[in-house]
């Protein structure tokens, strides 16, 4: 059967059971726009390109299937970039789909050209200029077949228009062939026993839980492991829920705005086991200061993350679900041969140590009874009203970290940010695009900050014309908060540039302009029964404002740059040890 | 310390493979010394010689990285005894009529190509490694040297083995 390029692209995501593109018409792309009006697929119109890739990352994150995008050529292509990089540090797994200039003009500075693979190259995965129509279908499939294997990432197919409308004879084959990669699923089975091993002999083992276990979806094989040896769990950033957070061996969040035990956790061990994680600059503070006596287990799906900040005693390459399931068939054998005892490490005392840090280090949120409302208690009364089954989706600054450390998360996916790239105006279309992927039944909450919310708001109209409805939470402190932090902390409360007014604009005006219910909190009085107010509405969007007192701060805290033992829980320590080393 | 490693890279002969090579080393501020690049004995296939200066640290994380890149098919380390590195210099060097002989003399003990006599020059092809260019050039310069061009590495390993002796390509040898 003889078809178009264009039907070429619209089949073979057809073929690979896309069921939701998030995409915005163009010149270049016009040909694909045609047969997708008959396509098996829905197609949510965004209001700026950088919403669609968000939109994708926020499906895929929800979903851990494939988000897809689709948008023209040159500036639509270029607003793609933010996306896909943050999809890049994340590992999410992206398809962008980019219209290009005629191949005959291309290299000749055309209306709407722009060098969209060599822009593309650092923050992509792979990305592939589309030479001819017969390629199609092998491109988009081998785009898929990358973006979601081995370590998951973004892969971006630019296909030029006379392509797209140029015809062959269609073909399809499910079979994927690229010599270059081969993704090491198995770990080997020596370092897989020598791991256990070294685990038997440790006396404060901890498990530094990561993303990694979050995209292989390995929350039952983690659970099951750490339970049958005892050993206690952080999760990341990237990683909250992977564990839950009410699981007897959770510790708590490690990391620059951690849980205070969950940082010591990691400072005081003899033995990290490294699942999916990549010893971060936000996760080990001061890199040579961190978790100083540790001997390290890193298991990842990508060689290139082992050794690449830390040293590791015992390294294993692959899928780390799949490792943890030969860890698992190892100790299973072992229990039926009766020498199972053996490699379970006497970790009670250290256990204990940690339930204690635990309990006398708990967050302070200080909300007065009346009046004013602190952020921390509107993100946890969110949490109160919409629960467990919901979705939480954050921007980045003072509100993302919030509602990390203070929501308890029991999932994997249950949780969705911006952690690598911190790409602030996340929050709106990624809580779309995972709303879209979730469905009907599971709440999606988006939790963001003022300063966030204005950078992709646009989104909400995407949100309302699709029929897509999302909750809307803006923390509103009217100021960059996290950055009002630091100026704060470091620059001796030196405000610079870090404003913006509280009213402007009045988001239940903003509210009205999209049709949508707005509700603004500002007493903690309210909290509650407006809260549940907002609750009832589930079949269109909602916007939630939550005006906070702007002097709250986020901790714990390890100051930029120094080691994790420097962990601070107040302003007020801050302080202190700023005026003890200046006397 | 900074040591000098030589990477074969197998790679498939796709456009801007080496632009993704060559991005990759300038982004995580990797140092390359030479670049080759070429056809192979599979005409789908592309090999580049690298030279890069780097800790041992380093180069691993040079290998990996240069792993993840789809078209990468193979990276081999080629150690400095066991294999064979090569460069060309072409070097244009002022000759008149009164001299010319000595600088063909010079040619000869480096087993050197005299390319092309001029009235007042002459241009040698010499071959070798990196050692062998400098010490002609060294040689040569007092006559004044016009022009100078040199490749950069290329190496092969010594002995029977070839870099394609290995999973990543049994499929394509077989085809």
């Amino acid at each position: 059967m003889e078809i178009t390029g264009a039907q070429a692209v619209m089949k073979s995501l057809e073929m690979l059971d896309v069921d939701t593109v998030f995409g915005y018409p163009g010149g270049a792309i016009l040909p694909a726009y045609d047969p997708m009006i008959e396509a098996g697929f829905e197609h949510v119109l965004v209001r700026h390109e950088q919403g669609a890739i968000h939109m994708a990352e926020g499906y895929a994150h929800a979903t851990n299937r494939v988000g897809v995008c689709i948008v023209t050529s040159g500036p639509a292509a270029t607003n793609l970039v933010t996306g896909l990089t943050d999809a890049m540090m994340d590992s999410v797994p992206v398809l962008a789909i980019t219209g290009q200039v005629a191949s005959t003009a291309i290299g000749s500075d055309a209306f709407q050209e722009a060098d969209v693979t060599g822009i593309t190259m650092p923050i992509t995965k792979h990305n592939e200029l589309v030479t001819s129509a017969e390629r199609i279908p092998e491109a988009i499939k081998e785009a898929f077949h990358v973006a979601r294997s081995g370590r998951p990432g973004p892969v971006l197919v630019d296909i030029p228009k006379d392509i797209l409308s140029a015809t062959f004879e269609w073909h399809w084959d499910d079979r994927v062939d690229l010599p270059g990669y081969k993704p090491t699923v198995r770990g080997h089975g020596k370092m897989v026993r020598e791991a256990l091993d070294l685990i038997a002999s440790a006396e404060r083992p901890v498990i530094y839980a990561g993303g990694g276990l979050v995209r292989a979806r390995a929350a039952v094989e983690l659970e099951r492991f750490a339970s049958l040896l005892g050993l206690p769990v952080v999760t990341t950033l990237m990683a909250r829920g992977v564990l839950p957070d009410t699981h007897e061996l959770f510790v708590g969040m490690p990391g620059m705005h951690g849980h205070y035990a969950g940082v010591r956790a990691l400072q005081e061990s003899d033995l990290l086991i490294t699942l999916g994680a990549r010893f971060d600059d936000r996760v080990t503070g001061k890199l040579d200061a961190f978790a100083p006596e540790a001997k390290i287990i890193h298991v990842d799906v990508d060689p290139a993350e082992i050794g690449k900040n830390r040293e590791v005693d015992i390294p294993i390459v692959g899928d780390v679900k799949v490792v943890l399931e030969q860890l698992l068939t190892v100790l299973e054998d072992k229990q039926r041969k009766g020498q199972f005892e053996e490699l379970v490490p006497d970790a009670t005392a250290w256990r204990a140590h940690l339930g204690a840090l635990k309990s006398q280090h708990p967050l302070r949120v200080d909300q007065p009874e009346q009046g004013v409302l602190k952020p921390q208690s509107a993100i946890r009364a969110v949490y109160d009203v919409w629960g467990d089954e919901a979705v939480y989706v954050a921007g980045v600054g003072q509100h993302q970290m919030w509602a990390a450390q203070h929501i308890p998360y029991t999932r994997a996916g249950q949780w969705i940010n911006s952690g690598g790239l911190g790409t602030m105006g996340f929050a709106v279309p990624a809580a779309i695009g995972a709303k879209a992927g979730v469905g009907r039944d599971v709440p999606v909450v988006a939790i963001d900050g003022d300063g966030c919310f204005q950078m992709t708001f646009q989104e909400i109209a995407a949100a309302v014309q699709h029929d897509i409805p999302v909750v809307f939470v803006v923390i509103n402190n009217g100021y960059l908060g996290m950055v009002r932090q630091w100026q704060s902390l470091f620059y001796e409360d030196r405000l610079s540039q870090v404003a913006l007014p509280q009213d402007l604009p009045d988001l239940l005006k903003l509210a009205d302009a999209y049709g949508i219910p707005g509700f603004r909190i500002d007493r903690i009085e309210d909290l509650y029964t407006t809260l549940e107010k907002a609750h009832a509405i589930t079949d269109q969007p909602v916007l939630v404002e939550c005006r906070v007192h702007p002097d709250e701060m986020v901790f714990p805290m390890v100051p930029s740059g120094a080691s994790n033992e420097e962990l601070i829980e107040s302003a007020e320590e801050w302080y202190a040890r700023v005026a003890e080393q200046q006397a | 310390m900074n040591h000098r490693h030589t990477l074969s890279v197998l790679v498939e002969n796709k456009p801007g493979v080496l632009t993704r090579i060559a991005g990759m080393f300038a982004r995580r501020g990797y140092n390359i010394h030479s670049l080759a690049v070429g056809p192979t004995e599979d005409e789908r296939v592309s090999r580049l010689t690298l030279v890069v200066g780097t800790e041992a640290v380093q180069l691993e994380q040079i290998i990996k990285q240069l792993n993840k890149l789809v078209h990468v098919l193979k990276i081999v380390e080629l150690e400095e005894n066991a294999a064979i590195e090569r460069e060309m210099q072409l070097v244009k060097v002022n000759a008149d009529p009164a001299i010319r002989s000595q600088i063909i003399e010079i040619a000869e003990v480096f087993r050197a190509k005299i390319v092309d006599v001029d009235h007042d020059s002459i241009t040698i092809e010499v071959a070798g490694n990196p050692s062998k260019l400098e010490a002609i050039v060294e040689l040569l310069q007092p006559y004044g040297i016009r022009e100078l061009v040199r490749s950069g590495t290329i190496a092969l390993a010594r002995g029977t083995r070839s870099i394609s002796d290995g999973s990543k390509l049994r499929m394509r040898q077989v085809s």
